[in-house]
């Protein structure tokens, strides 16, 4: 449904994205991480056709958005970074507007003001204007912006930006719920939006893409090994798992609470089939399985792992 | 069209929310109003014609044209909601019509504030109704041009001011030319500036005779205004 290819994009001297490539499958929702500055927005704003590219292709639907995105412009809903609106029009005339620029007329505009304002809850501010609401208010005006004219694909630019931890919450459950039958791609940096709501993650840095893929295969490729519980000597067990391919280090302990047992950190391998190996080489052995693991990272370590890198090795040089 | 008209509401709505427009409506009227006055009581009470009015007419709208264009675009770019409109799945050049005809609208009731004028003259004489009608025909062609120069200059700034005071520069001087080319010493050049000129071609209008050829040549600027808008926003896009 969405495909970016190799897109560079300049501001000046500094360059904003540096050949970012990915593809969101129809009914997808996915969440773009990235510290500020990481080139989300801009991502975001050429995909709608905001802006032209310096370098690359972006489509949604099939629609080249670089050249001509009218077409495609037709089938997403966009909520842009910080919501802008005209203060001075009222909710409902603000909503009018935009299934106008939609080309609704008439009783389908009205009814479809309506359909929005009830799907995100605005029945009680229709005639306030958008310049006395509050931020929770506005972020819900720009929603119901994006879904006036039901597109299939919703690229929401911050949707939880300033709104207190409730209104994140209804916000989340409400995407998660458009989520069921659009593809939907939003920017934050709130990691736990993520896992809430999302089913994939792709995390840039610096325009570049650092991380792609299901929270799970990203926590995978990132665990550093396995962790196992078994019955035997620290000795016994440190032995059989040298003998584990692509292992870097062994690390036994005795278990603190069981006396006989020992709790072995096996470090290096990362693939799936590596807990299974490491439980056929113990039980092998004669070593006792009771627990077997691969380390699990959070996101925020891998998160502030993959953005932070580039800094550090800057400090340490 | 449609879009087009979507624009030209919503544009309406904005502007007529705040003060500007009432009071470039009424300055507008008052100041017509005050120097056609003083004029007739300095020369002849009695003779009813609206020369000092149309002839003031392209000083006056050169001072308030920019001042009504300046904010269409610039006030779009500081607020960035210019970026939902042009999410939407309309033309650039529908938006941009549909700004001009806003426009076009406070600049049609700003004449028509001027309106009085026309009354109280006809009650003292017999006044030529077709030079009247030229006369404010012409007003609205050359109101068109200054607000299309007016809005391309907003499309280039987020700073309104910095809009209008280029616009009034382009204008003024616009409506000038023609009195440079009375002054020039070579016939041709002079002729040329009059040809260019907002004022001349606006006078030989408000004389009553509609020639289409002046029409053409306000159509043609306006037109090539609101094209260089419409290439404006769009490379906005490669900013």
């Amino acid at each position: 449904m969405i495909e970016v290819r190799d897109l560079v994009k300049w501001y000046g001297t500094r360059q904003a994205l540096a050949g970012i490539s990915f593809q969101v499958p129809k009914g997808q929702v996915v969440g773009f991480l990235g510290p500020n500055g990481a080139g989300k927005t801009t991502t975001m704003k050429i995909l709608t056709g905001f802006l032209a590219p310096d370098g690359g292709t972006a489509t949604v639907g099939g629609v080249d958005m670089t050249a001509d995105p009218l077409p495609g412009l037709r089938r997403i809903g966009y909520l842009p970074a910080g919501n802008p609106q005209y203060a001075e029009l009222r909710v409902v005339e603000t909503l009018r507007f935009s299934a106008e620029l939609h080309g609704l007329r008439g009783a389908a505009r009205d009814a479809a003001v309506d359909r929005a304002i009830d799907l995100v809850g605005l029945a009680d501010r229709r005639m306030q204007t958008t310049g006395t609401l509050s931020t929770g208010y506005r972020q819900r005006v720009g929603l119901a912006r994006a879904l006036l004219h039901e597109p299939e694909v919703l690229i929401l630019d911050e949707p939880t930006s300033g709104l207190d931890p409730n209104q994140q919450q209804d916000m989340r459950t409400l995407i998660r719920s458009l989520g069921r039958e659009r593809t939907v791609i939003l920017s934050t940096h709130i990691l736990p939006e993520v896992e809430a709501i999302c089913d994939r993650a792709i995390i840039i840095h610096e325009g570049a893409l650092v991380a792609d893929g299901t929270l799970a295969e990203i926590r995978g490729e990132r665990s550093r090994g396995v962790t196992a519980t078994l019955r035997g000597t620290v000795a016994a067990a440190e032995a059989a798992l040298r003998t584990l391919p692509d292992v870097t280090a062994v690390e036994v302990t005795p278990a603190a609470d069981a006396p006989g047992w020992v709790r072995a950190r096996v470090v290096g391998p990362t693939d799936r089939d590596a807990c299974e190996r490491v439980a056929a080489t113990a039980v092998a052995a004669g070593l006792g399985l009771a627990a077997l693991a691969p380390d699990t990272t959070s996101l925020e370590d891998i998160f502030a792992e993959l953005t932070r890198s580039a800094e550090q090795e800057v400090a340490r040089a | 069209m449609r879009e087009t008209l979507a624009v030209f509401r919503r544009e309406v709505r904005s502007l007529f929310f705040g003060p500007i427009p009432y009071l470039v409506i009424a300055l507008f009227g008052g100041i017509a109003c005050w120097y056609v006055i003083q004029k007739q009581l300095f020369f002849v009470l009695r003779q009813a014609n609206l020369d000092p009015l149309f002839n003031f007419l392209p000083l006056l709208c050169a001072f308030f044209v920019p001042a009504i264009a300046m904010r269409m675009w610039s006030e779009e770019i500081r607020g960035e909601t210019l970026e939902p409109l042009l999410t939407s799945p309309l033309r650039t050049r529908h938006a941009v019509l549909g700004k001009f005809l806003a426009g076009l609208l406070v600049v049609a009731l700003c004449l028509l504030s001027t309106f009085s004028l026309v009354v109280t003259t006809a009650s003292l004489g017999d006044l030529d109704a077709g030079a009247v009608t030229g006369g404010y025909l012409g007003a609205l062609l050359m109101g068109a041009a200054y607000l299309s120069v007016g809005l391309w200059l907003s499309s280039k700034t987020r700073n309104q001011v910095v809009a209008f005071l280029l616009g009034l520069v382009i204008c003024f001087f616009w409506t000038m030319i023609d009195g440079l080319g009375a002054s020039a010493p070579s016939g041709s050049l002079g002729a040329l500036l009059s040809d260019l000129s907002i004022s001349g071609r606006f006078r030989s209008i408000a004389q009553g005779v509609v020639d289409l050829r002046d029409v053409a040549f306000f159509v043609s600027v306006t037109a090539f205004f609101l094209y260089l808008n419409v290439e404006s926003i769009e490379n906005r896009r490669n900013a």
